[in-house]
C-alpha cells in the first residue's frame, strides 16, 4: 500500500516515546553512578574513588537490609505468580473466573500507599483482625505487644506486595491468555483425564509463561525495590535496602548523597543477581517439565480440587483484605471514639474531614490536574504510536517491548536518585515540570499496555470498507476508530491517572519535597500516627483514583446507549 | 475497450513465489464470478484489485478501471466499492450515519439522498436506528446502498450472500445485480457457492492451485 501523505507526527511519536522512556532512566543512571565512583562530589575535586561504596559496605546492618530487599521480593513474586497460575489453572471459563475479572479495576486501582495503610490496620495488634477476635478468642482487652506491621521477617510487607501484585498478574494474564490458546488445551487435556491445574501446567504453562515474563519480571524489581509500601508495613531495623537509599537522599547532610549513590548501584546490582537466579530457576523448571511431561500422571482427583480451592480462598482473601483496608479508611475517618477491642467506633464525627478539608481541597485539585495532563499527554502518545504501527503496518517488536518495560526493570531507587541530582546539576532540580516528566515515564507503560490490546483487536475489515468508500486514514482514524475506541481509551487514561495519583518515590525525589500530591501527604501523615488523619487522606486518595475508572464505566454508556453492537466492546 | 474493470497479466508474487496470473475484463453492468477452493487466493486478488495487499506481495500487470491505471493508487482513491459477507455496518453510527459515511463530500442534498436511498430499499424512515437492531437483510440492503452511494466505479462482492438463509439470498442476488447494473458498474463476484454464479450469469473464472 502506497501513503500520499506520510504524516511527520504518526513518525515522531515513536521516537518521542522511546526518547521519553529511556532518556530519563539513562540519564538516572549515569547520575547515580558519577556520584558512586567519585566522579561527582560536593564543593571537592571529582576524581575516581572507592569512598562512597567504603560508606556505604560499613553501614552496620547492611547485608540484613539486602537479605531482607531480596527475601520480600523473590517471596512475594514467588507466591503471587504461582498463586494467579493456579487460579487461572483452576478456574479459568467458569463463573468464578468471571467474577474474579470484575473485580481486578477496582483492586488494581487502589494505590499502594493507601492499599499499604489500610492492610497495616487489619494487621495491627490493635487492628480489625484482632478485634474481630478478641476477647471472646483471644482474651485479650487490650492489643497484644507484637511489632505488626513492620515485623522484622518482613511477612506484613510480603503480605502488601502479594496483594497488590495479583490483581496486577491476573489483568496481565487476561490479556496474555487469549494469545496461548488456553480454552483449546483446557479440553483436550480435560478429555485426556488430566485434572484442570496440571493439564494446565503441561500443556499451557510454558505459552503462557513467555508472554508473562517481562511483567513477572516488572513484579519482582518492583518487589524488591519499592519504597512506598516498605515504609508502611516493611522492617525498620533495619529496613530494606531501597528505605536507606531514600533515608540518605532525604538527608540534610548533603555528604550522604554519594552513599546513596552507591546503594542504588548495589542495588541495581541485587536486582541483576535476582534476575539470574530467576533466570536459572526457568532452566531448571523447564528441565524438570520436559522429564515429568510425558509420564502420563493425570492428578486429576482430590489434589485437583485442593489446588482449586486453596487458590481462590488466598485470592478471596487478598481481595478482601484490600477492600476491607478501604472500608477501614472510610470508618476511621469519620471516627469518633473508638476503643479497643470494639469492632466499630462508638460514635461518628465529621470532625476529622472539618480539621483537614481545606488542605486536602488543594492538594486534590493538584493531584487530580498533573495525573490528567500526565495521562493525557501518555493517552496521546500511545494512540499516535499504534496508529503508526497500524499504518506502516510493522507491529512491534521484542526490543520495543522491552524498552515500553524498561521504567518497570530498572529499580526506581537507582534511577530517581540519579535523576535529581542530575537536574540540579542543570539547575531544573524544583518544580512541576520534573514530577510531570518523571510520572510521565512511569504512566507510558501502563497506558500503552491497556490500550494496545484493544486497538489491535480493532477489526481492520471496518478500515478496508471505509477505505472502498474514500476514506482515507486520517478520518478512519477519527471517525472510527476513536469513536469505537471509546471506552478502552477511557480506560487506559484512567488506568494513567491511577499510576500518576500512585506515584510516591518520583514526587518526592524529583521535586525535592516541594510538591505535595495526596500519595505523599498520606505517606508523612502515616507517620504521625493519627489513624483518624490517615483515614480521611487515604480515603480521599483511592477516591481519586477510582474516580476516572467510573467516568470510563459511565461516558460510553450514556453516549452509547442507542448503540447495541458497542456494549460488549 | 477502456471502459470497465480491466485487468492485464496481472500477476500476484508472495516472497518471489509466483501465486497466480489473471487477465480479464469486466464490463460495465457485467458480471465476472471468481471461482475456486479456499486457499487458493481468491481473498489476495481481491485484496490486490482493493490496494490492501500487503508489502510481502509483489504485484505486476495493470488494473485498469475506465482508462484510470490503478494499481499503484491508494484504495481511497480507486473508486472501487466493496461487500463483505458479514455486510459491516460502522456499529457507533445510525443507520443514516453509515449511509452518509460514503456519500461524497459536496453532495448538497444529503439528507434528501439517504432519506430516497431508504425509500428505495424499502427502509423508509430507518434514519435514526442502531444497526445492531436491524435483521440480516436489512443489514445487507444498508451496507448495499453504503457502497452505491459513493458513487464506485466497479463493485467487488467478496461471498455477500454466504451468510444469508436461502430465500433471502435469492432476493439480495436480484437486488444487488439489478442495482449494480441499473448504475453501469463492472461486478467481481467472489464466491464459492456454484448459485451465486449461475444466479450472476457473467463468466467464470476458476483459480486453480499451482
Amino acid at each position: 500500500m502506497s501513503h500520499p501523505k506520510a504524516r511527520p507526527l504518526w513518525r515522531i511519536a515513536p521516537v518521542l516515546t522511546v526518547a521519553l522512556l529511556v532518556g530519563p532512566v539513562l540519564f538516572g543512571i549515569m547520575w547515580t553512578v558519577l556520584p558512586a565512583i567519585g566522579l561527582w562530589r560536593i564543593g571537592g575535586v571529582p576524581a575516581l574513588s572507592l569512598q562512597p561504596f567504603q560508606h556505604l559496605l560499613a553501614h552496620p546492618g547492611l547485608s540484613t537490609s539486602l537479605w531482607m530487599s531480596f527475601k520480600t521480593g523473590v517471596v512475594s513474586t514467588l507466591l503471587a505468580f504461582g498463586l494467579v497460575c493456579v487460579l487461572v489453572a483452576g478456574w479459568q471459563g467458569t463463573r468464578v473466573f468471571f467474577y474474579l475479572e470484575r473485580l481486578l479495576s477496582p483492586l488494581l486501582s487502589v494505590p499502594h500507599g493507601a492499599a499499604a495503610l489500610g492492610l497495616a490496620f487489619l494487621i495491627a495488634p490493635s487492628g480489625w483482625i484482632v478485634r474481630l477476635m478478641s476477647p471472646w478468642a483471644t482474651g485479650w482487652d487490650r492489643p497484644p505487644d507484637v511489632l505488626i506491621p513492620h515485623d522484622p521477617g518482613g511477612w506484613a510487607l510480603i503480605f502488601g506486595l502479594l496483594s497488590k501484585e495479583i490483581p496486577f498478574l491476573l489483568l496481565m494474564a487476561l490479556a496474555a491468555l487469549p494469545q496461548t490458546q488456553a480454552g483449546e488445551r483446557r479440553m483436550i487435556s480435560l478429555s485426556l483425564g488430566y485434572g484442570r491445574i496440571w493439564g494446565w501446567f503441561l500443556t499451557t504453562l510454558p505459552a503462557f509463561y513467555r508472554q508473562m515474563r517481562l511483567p513477572v519480571f516488572a513484579v519482582l524489581v518492583y518487589g524488591m525495590t519499592n519504597v512506598d509500601m516498605a515504609l508502611l508495613l516493611g522492617p525498620t531495623r533495619p529496613p530494606t535496602l531501597a528505605i536507606l537509599i531514600v533515608d540518605w537522599m532525604s538527608d540534610p547532610n548533603l555528604a550522604r548523597r554519594p552513599q546513596a549513590a552507591a546503594a542504588g548501584v548495589l542495588q541495581f546490582a541485587l536486582v541483576l543477581g535476582a534476575l539470574a537466579l530467576w533466570w536459572c530457576a526457568e532452566r531448571l523448571i523447564t528441565w524438570i517439565g520436559q522429564r515429568v511431561l510425558a509420564l502420563g500422571y493425570r492428578m486429576s482427583g482430590v489434589l485437583d480440587d485442593i489446588g482449586r480451592w486453596f487458590s481462590l480462598a488466598m485470592g478471596t482473601f487478598c481481595a478482601t483484605a484490600i477492600l476491607a483496608g478501604v472500608l477501614s479508611h472510610v470508618i476511621w475517618s469519620f471516627a469518633g471514639r473508638w476503643r479497643f477491642p470494639h469492632i466499630l467506633p462508638d460514635a461518628f464525627r465529621l470532625r476529622t474531614w472539618d480539621r483537614y478539608s481545606a488542605d486536602i481541597a488543594d492538594v486534590f485539585v493538584f493531584t487530580m490536574t498533573l495525573a490528567a495532563g500526565v495521562a493525557l499527554v501518555a493517552l496521546v502518545l500511545s494512540l499516535l504510536c499504534l496508529e503508526a504501527e497500524n499504518r506502516t503496518g510493522k507491529p512491534m517488536n521484542t526490543t520495543s517491548l522491552w524498552v515500553l518495560y524498561l521504567p518497570l526493570l530498572i529499580p526506581q531507587v537507582t534511577f530517581l536518585p540519579g535523576l535529581q541530582i542530575g537536574l540540579l546539576q542543570l539547575g531544573l532540580g524544583q518544580g512541576v515540570w520534573p514530577v510531570f516528566i518523571s510520572h510521565l515515564v512511569f504512566v507510558l507503560p501502563y497506558t500503552f499496555l491497556a490500550l494496545s490490546g484493544p486497538y489491535r483487536a480493532w477489526d481492520t475489515r471496518l478500515g478496508v470498507l471505509a477505505a472502498s468508500l474514500g476514506a482515507y486514514e486520517s478520518r478512519q482514524f477519527l471517525v472510527l476508530r476513536l469513536p469505537m475506541l471509546l471506552k478502552p481509551i477511557l480506560v487506559a487514561f484512567a488506568v494513567g491517572c491511577a499510576v500518576s495519583i500512585a506515584q510516591y518515590l518520583p514526587t518526592l525525589l524529583t521535586s525535592g519535597g516541594r510538591v505535595q500530591t495526596l500519595t505523599t501527604e498520606a505517606l508523612a501523615v502515616a507517620s504521625g500516627g493519627d489513624r483518624r488523619a490517615i483515614g480521611v487522606w487515604s480515603l480521599t486518595l483511592t477516591a481519586a483514583a477510582w474516580a476516572p475508572f467510573g467516568a470510563a464505566l459511565v461516558i460510553p454508556a450514556l453516549l452509547y446507549r442507542n448503540r447495541r453492537g458497542l456494549r460488549d466492546v | 475497450m477502456s471502459d470497465g474493470l480491466c485487468l492485464k497479466n496481472l500477476r500476484l508474487a508472495l516472497q518471489g513465489r509466483v501465486l497466480f496470473e489473471v487477465n480479464f475484463s469486466v464490463r460495465p453492468g457485467e458480471v465476472q464470478t471468481v471461482m475456486g477452493p479456499s486457499g487458493v487466493g481468491k481473498s489476495t486478488l481481491l485484496a490486490a484489485i482493493l490496494g490492501t495487499l500487503g508489502p510481502e506481495f509483489q504485484v505486476t500487470g495493470q488494473i485498469m478501471l475506465n482508462g484510470r491505471d490503478v494499481t499503484h493508487m491508494p484504495p481511497q482513491a480507486r473508486r472501487i466499492g466493496l461487500m463483505f459477507q458479514d455486510h459491516l455496518l460502522f456499529p457507533h453510527m445510525s443507520v443514516a450515519q453509515n449511509l452518509a459515511f460514503g456519500l461524497p463530500a459536496d453532495a448538497k442534498t444529503r439528507k434528501q439522498v439517504i432519506q430516497e436511498a431508504l425509500e428505495s430499499i424499502d427502509l423508509k424512515g430507518f434514519e435514526a436506528r442502531d444497526p445492531a437492531t436491524l435483521s440480516g437483510g436489512q443489514r445487507a440492503r444498508v451496507a448495499l446502498m453504503r457502497t452505491l452511494l459513493a458513487a464506485p466505479d466497479a463493485l467487488l462482492l467478496d461471498e455477500p450472500f454466504s451468510r444469508l438463509d436461502d430465500a433471502l439470498k435469492a432476493q439480495m442476488r436480484r437486488l444487488v445485480f439489478s442495482r449494480a447494473q441499473a448504475a453501469k458498474l463492472p461486478i467481481l463476484l467472489v464466491t464459492h457457492d456454484p448459485a451465486d454464479a449461475e444466479a450472476a450469469g457473467g463468466a467464470v473464472l476458476t483459480l486453480k492451485a499451482r
